[in-house]
């Protein structure tokens, strides 16, 4: 054990900051980060852009197909400074989800088209797994595919298909034989959103935003090629996949993000003449997340370090994931009673500065989104059973 | 004592039910919301029809004389139907401060207006600095022969786009954060010099930011006495904390309710989810604080005028204690809605997230759990 910063280590790290501070657009982040728009969208693909032409984009893929080779101290300092200076992580979807499934389970055409695209966000992906009547029990899926010739035919519902509204192609799990074992039969299918028979209908969500879709397929082709691995052995890729999400849902770094804004702004936010962040209540809020998040850091530090040693990460994702999002959501809940009143005005058409707080509408839409962060990627009450059955053994 | 509802209670129960029932579902409240006005006149009509906006009024005044616990019984039920309509800052909150009042030639001009559902009022105590400070006040006030001068902005004010008239604090005297020299003036909405500047709340009601440039208003529309505005605001303020708490004890009871039929109705791994002892577990969590949150509310409907009885101090320390619990409770109940209904509660179409945004309003009205834990503290462990 040895925890420790060499000197290379920090020339690094000024070499990140260094980095951060003189491309990211903190303006245009300011305006159009928590929009979920199109604005929203050309702004963080250009600022991937710009980590792929670095060659920061994909730290956690193996050197052979793109990642950085960096060790753990450097992957810290890395998330550690984007936490320090609030630089969104990249979208997750092509870059932490089916890139690495490609990489590791997909051939060699497979990989040669697509995984540079997705290094260099040329593709937007998103992910097509839960279905109305399939969501912690994912395996009950019902969306089918069936081939004929050279092509599956795919049909059925996908549902809450974040930013489905943006993508390029989207990776699916469909039924191809109806097994009595219902994990078995599930096949790993890329399907080109353009593909005739797909339709996207939008889901509006509680903090008023459009990000979650509903994705239909009607008689869709889907060329042979498309198809990840073995026909019916779907289930142990995505397996594979989810535990890389629930470990990247930890979101360390952005909470470290907010939980510095929050302080920022209980420093600026006054009550009877002195700021909320001298309140000794408040403060033993903040420090009871804070310490918590701490506690993280190392845990999320310790899982990278395992992981580098034996490679994927096991069960213990969904303790970071369960941990992590926790952690997330006690930050919001903190931002939005901070913001007190303010936190509740729409200001539609109204100046943000009219209304005192500029931080206000973000804390509600922070607090809102955030409910969703104990339900994705499997619900933390999924994942506390993963761990009792895969960990404790009980 | 007896927490029986009496038959007359029991029949304006009903009507508020009903009311919701045939005229105020989800979508009927949806058009409501996108409507100009953001409420609506023809519900309001209805409510005067069916004495709703006399309950709290002295018959002298044309109004019903009922108590307190009237009023929370209509509060627990239109908290059922999430009604957007400003019954909090017109009866409850400009009326009451009126009837709390000694001024009684407003009384008999107003008061009969809010009744007939011919005028609406509003409360605008709140400025950007203030926070739950309700007497950390910048407007000021200066006499000029028989008027005075407001100059000032309030903000958040809920209901003061549609209002007729306000009511609005002023300092008159002493310095930002002094309790002395608090005024309470009532001024008609269209007086020279009042700009306001509406927007939708995510609980779907409206407010209004207020300003005042020079606006001139009789010092005859003086509300209890110059400088002691805090002792009428602070009579106000139990109130209509108390009045929703109702409120949210009615939202908690239908989203308990709303969650225990989804999870009896959605399979996953080949059961009802509600057959889950880790969802079994919160259910019965979320049931028990809606029971100590209703505890809380008879507790603090009893200390409540009981000055006299008890003594100042334990009446007050129920109120905090009940908003206390209100609050967590309220927090806990809405949160655990949303997980359980897993990403159906995300999405804005359900009423689980709007009913969640109400609590969240509801808890931050006249100070959070914080807050009222600190004032609690304050009166109980003097050291
Ligand atoms: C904002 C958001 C973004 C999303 N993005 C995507 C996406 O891009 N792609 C995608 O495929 N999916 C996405 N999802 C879907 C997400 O993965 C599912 O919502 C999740 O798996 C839960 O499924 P469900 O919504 O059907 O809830 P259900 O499975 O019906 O769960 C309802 C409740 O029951 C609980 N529960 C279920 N089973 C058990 C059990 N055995 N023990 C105890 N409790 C249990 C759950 O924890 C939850 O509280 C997204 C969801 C949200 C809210």
């Amino acid at each position: 054990m040895d925890v420790k910063f060499t000197n290379d280590d920090l020339a690094f790290r000024d070499e990140v900051r260094t980095f951060f501070e003189e491309q990211f657009d903190f303006d245009l982040a300011k305006r159009v980060l928590n929009d979920k728009s199109g604005d929203y969208k050309s702004a963080i693909v250009a600022w991937q852009k710009k980590l792929y032409e670095k060659g920061w984009i994909a730290p956690g893929w193996p050197v052979e197909y793109g990642g950085t080779g960096w060790t753990i101290t450097q992957r810290y300092i890395f998330e550690c400074e984007r936490g320090r200076l609030g630089i969104p992580d990249a979208v997750p979807f092509g870059l932490k989800m089916v890139g690495p499934v490609i990489y590791t389970f997909g051939n060699e055409q497979q990989k040669e088209k697509f995984l540079p695209r997705i290094l260099s966000s040329d593709d937007w992906w998103c992910q097509g797994y839960s279905e109305p009547g399939a969501g912690s029990d994912l395996a009950s899926l019902q969306t089918s595919a069936e081939l004929e010739g050279e092509n599956y035919i795919v049909n059925g519902q996908k549902v809450w298909t974040t930013f489905a509204q943006f993508a390029d192609w989207i990776f699916c799990l469909v039924r191809t034989s109806k097994e009595i074992r219902k994990q078995q039969g599930i096949s790993f299918l890329l399907i080109d959103m353009k593909s005739p028979g797909v339709s996207v209908k939008p889901i509006i969500t509680i903090d008023g935003k459009h990000s979650l879709n509903e994705v239909l397929f009607e008689n869709v082709k889907v060329p042979i090629e498309n198809l990840i691995g073995e026909q019916d052995k779907g289930w142990t890729y995505a397996k594979a996949l989810l535990i890389h999400e629930r470990a990247g849902i930890a979101e360390v770094a952005d909470s470290r993000s907010n939980l510095n804004s929050l302080k920022l702004h209980a420093a600026a936010e006054i009550s009877g003449g002195a700021p909320i962040l001298a309140d000794p209540v408040f403060q033993m809020r903040l420090s009871d997340v804070e310490t918590e998040l701490m506690a993280l850091e190392y845990t999320e530090l310790r899982a990278l370090a395992s992981m580098a040693e034996g490679g994927m990460p096991g069960p213990e994702s969904s303790f970071l994931k369960i941990k992590g999002t926790e952690i997330r959501q006690a930050i919001s809940e903190l931002a939005l009673q901070l913001v007190a009143y303010y936190g509740g005005a729409l200001e539609g058409n109204l100046d943000p500065g009219a209304l005192g707080h500029d931080f206000a509408s973000k804390a509600r839409v922070d607090y809102m989104y955030g409910r969703a962060a104990s339900i994705y990627g499997g619900s933390n009450e999924v994942q506390r059973n993963v761990i009792a059955k895969m960990v404790l053994g009980v | 004592m007896n927490f029986k509802l009496s038959e007359e209670q029991t029949m304006l129960k009903e009507s508020v039910t009903r009311f919701i029932r045939e005229r105020y579902d989800f979508d009927q409240r949806k058009q409501i919301i996108k409507s100009e006005e953001g409420y609506s006149p023809d519900c309001w009509a209805t409510f005067a029809e069916l004495g709703w906006l006399s309950i709290p009024f002295a018959e002298e005044y044309g109004g019903f004389g009922g108590t307190i616990e009237d009023v929370a019984i209509v509060m627990e039920e239109m908290g059922k139907g999430m009604i957007v309509e400003p019954y909090v800052p017109t009866v409850l909150m400009f009326g009451q401060l009126l009837a709390l009042s000694q001024n009684n030639e407003l009384k008999s001009e107003y008061i009969p207006k809010i009744i007939d559902g011919s005028y609406l009022g509003a409360f605008a105590f709140l400025e950007r600095q203030s926070r739950y400070e309700i007497t950390d006040i910048r407007t000021k006030a200066t006499v000029q022969d028989d008027n005075y001068i407001v100059n000032g902005e309030k903000a958040v004010v809920y209901g003061a786009g549609n209002a007729n008239a306000l009511i609005i604090t002023v300092r008159t005297s002493g310095e930002q954060f002094d309790r002395d020299g608090v005024t309470l003036l009532l001024l008609e909405s269209d007086c020279p010099g009042v700009e306001t500047k509406p927007y939708q709340m995510m609980d779907g009601q409206m407010a209004a930011n207020v300003s005042f440039n020079n606006v001139s208003v009789p010092q005859s529309n003086v509300l209890g006495s110059v400088d002691a505005g805090a002792e009428l605001m602070e009579a106000l303020v139990p109130l209509v904390i108390l009045a929703t708490s109702a409120e949210a004890l009615g939202i908690m009871s239908v989203l308990n309710e709303l969650t225990i039929s989804y999870a009896k109705t959605r399979n996953q791994f080949g059961a009802p989810i509600s057959s889950f002892q880790a969802l079994q577990h919160r259910m019965v969590d979320n049931f028990m604080a809606v029971e100590q949150s209703r505890s809380m509310l008879y507790r603090g409907l009893c200390a409540y005028g009981e000055e006299e009885a008890e003594t100042p101090i334990e009446c007050l320390r129920s109120l905090h204690a009940m908003k206390v619990i209100i609050s967590k409770s309220a927090k806990r109940v809405g949160e655990d809605a949303v997980q359980i209904h897993g990403g159906m509660g995300m999405t804005d179409e359900l009423n689980i997230g709007h009913y969640l945004k109400r609590l969240i309003s509801i808890n931050t009205l006249f100070g959070d759990a914080d807050f009222h834990q600190k004032k609690f503290n304050e009166l109980s462990y003097k050291t």
